[in-house]
């Protein structure tokens, strides 16, 4: 799990209490996901009984220290070692919402895929503004080493979500172009049938090709 | 940094704001464009209004067939709308005799194209140096201009060879910097990082970006939502109609709003 192996990340460098790691975690990470106090002392509880961290005395201002164990270190070292867990990809809201638009009545699915792309082609001006912003801070090549690692990483976790979201963008045009050809292939086809022998749903609206798709559904194995 | 980070004021963001009360570089009223006639009569733009202000670079997004290099090419005066108004820097291009608007195309608007349009016969350099020759700057300084702008794009090396012994990366890359090179107020990009890789294609992205914080104004045409992101407004074409339109909006608040979410 990411926090527990973020904390003893930041362990590696040396004893820390926990408002010190949560201060610095979001330093890494631009406080894109924050945590809680509270939930840095569970992990800490937790990783202590687990043999991974000891509590190592006080500083100066009578804060709790921690520090990493071998065992912990060993965990760090392989954590950073495997590939992440893909097993279970995460559920999406949007994916699900998709698909359950395909031949919903009354839903426009072209208007919820617009909704969408504007909302994420927003986030991404947004992202971009601050990798921008980012960049010019790790160009200036601070003196200060922890500032600069702080710099670098936070510019990653951007980058990470500008292609986060440029995927969802791509697979939302793409869909979009998807249902545009395969509602142009229902309509021709309904044009060519003679009209008598046709009780076939026609159209050149999506969800008249969204119900062709439902009556004919694609293989399972092909579908998640 | 990333805490203190979105509290830092952003320049170009400011001056922005500014210029909004200024006159729109660029202005597109009710513009329509027909294609053809009778049968075989393509409609591909249907009324396009849209304004670009100086310091401001918009995107242009829609899938294939919408309209979008139509709409580039009449802004810039290559081709004329059916109708509709086309008004850049105050003035009306569809009403100015022809020798006027090749002045002010040369003068006021740099222009990348889908496919590069280089002049085979000239070299790199000469590429670029031609218009500004053609409006009355010496040989000489063209040239140096046009080097300088060649070095601006890492492409120094390049200033002498023609465009058959380019790569296409490479070609489009000079064809970038003849439309950037002297004070052009206006730039129109048609897909100027389809040659390139995902690295380069970001530092031209950057350099138009840059540009535009400057004070021109551009109009950038892409199917990559990641290279539209580095615009102020992203505008989308369908069928020849603008549908929808993003906003430029605060990137701090972003941040801020996510973390109260969870
Ligand atoms: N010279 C022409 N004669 C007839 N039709 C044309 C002409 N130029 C463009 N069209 C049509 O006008 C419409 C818009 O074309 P345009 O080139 O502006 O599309 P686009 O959005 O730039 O597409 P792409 O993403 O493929 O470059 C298309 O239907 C196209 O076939
Ligand atoms: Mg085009």
């Amino acid at each position: 799990m990411s926090i527990r192996h973020g904390l003893l990340a930041l362990l590696e460098h040396g004893p820390r209490y926990g408002s010190q790691l949560r201060t610095e975690f979001e330093s890494r990470t631009g406080a894109t996901w924050p945590l809680n106090v509270g939930q840095v002392y569970t992990t800490l509880a937790r990783l202590e009984r687990d043999g991974m961290v000891v509590q190592d005395g006080e500083d100066g201002a009578g804060h709790a220290l921690y520090a990493i164990t071998d065992a912990g270190r060993g965990e760090l070292k392989s954590w950073f070692q495997r590939p992440v867990d893909r097993a279970s990809p995460p559920r999406d809201e949007l994916a699900i919402k998709l698909a359950m638009a395909v031949g919903a009545p009354g839903v426009d699915i072209r208007a919820v895929i617009q909704a969408q792309r504007h909302a994420t082609l927003q986030a991404m001006q947004d992202y971009t503004r601050l990798k921008a912003r980012a960049l010019a801070a790790v160009e200036v090549e601070s003196e200060d080493g922890e500032q600069a690692r702080d710099d670098i990483a936070w510019l990653l976790v951007l980058e990470q979500l500008i292609f986060q979201t440029e995927a969802e963008a791509r697979w939302l045009d793409h869909s979009e172009s998807r249902l545009t050809r395969l509602s142009a292939t229902a309509a021709r086809r309904a044009e060519n049938a003679p009209a008598a022998a046709s009780p076939a749903p026609a159209g050149h609206d999506v969800t008249a090709v969204a119900d062709t798709a439902r009556t004919a559904p694609m293989p399972r194995s092909t579908r998640r | 940094m990333p805490e203190s980070m979105p509290h830092t004021s952003h320049q170009p963001q400011q001056a922005f704001k500014s210029q909004q009360s200024q006159q729109p570089v660029l202005q597109l009223e009710e513009l329509t464009r027909v294609h053809g006639s009778g049968a075989t009569e393509v409609h591909a733009l249907r009324g396009v209004n849209l304004s670009v202000f100086p310091g401001e670079l918009v995107a242009v997004m829609g899938p294939s067939g919408s309209g979008k290099s139509t709409l580039l090419t009449i802004a810039g005066g290559l081709d004329s709308p059916t109708s509709g108004r086309v008004v850049v820097e105050g003035t009306d291009i569809t009403t100015v005799g022809r020798k006027e608007l090749a002045a002010l195309r040369r003068r006021s608007i740099g222009y990348v194209f889908q496919d590069y349009n280089l002049i085979p016969a000239l070299t790199a350099a000469e590429n670029i140096a031609l218009p500004r020759e053609l409006d009355g700057v010496s040989a000489r300084k063209a040239r140096v201009s046009a080097v300088a702008a060649l070095e601006e794009m890492g492409l120094g090396q390049l200033a002498d060879r023609f465009p058959d012994e380019m790569s296409g990366g490479q070609q489009q890359r000079v064809a970038i910097a003849r439309a950037l090179v002297g004070d052009r107020r206006l730039v129109l990009a048609d897909e100027p990082t389809g040659a390139l890789d995902s690295e380069t294609g970001e530092s031209v992205l950057a350099l138009l970006r840059a540009r535009c914080d400057a004070g021109a104004a551009g109009i950038l045409v892409t199917h990559e939502p990641r290279f539209a992101a580095w615009a102020d407004r992203v505008v989308f074409l369908r069928d020849g109609s603008v549908v929808d339109e993003t906003l430029r909006s605060q990137a701090d608040s972003l941040l801020s709003g996510q973390a109260a979410a969870q």
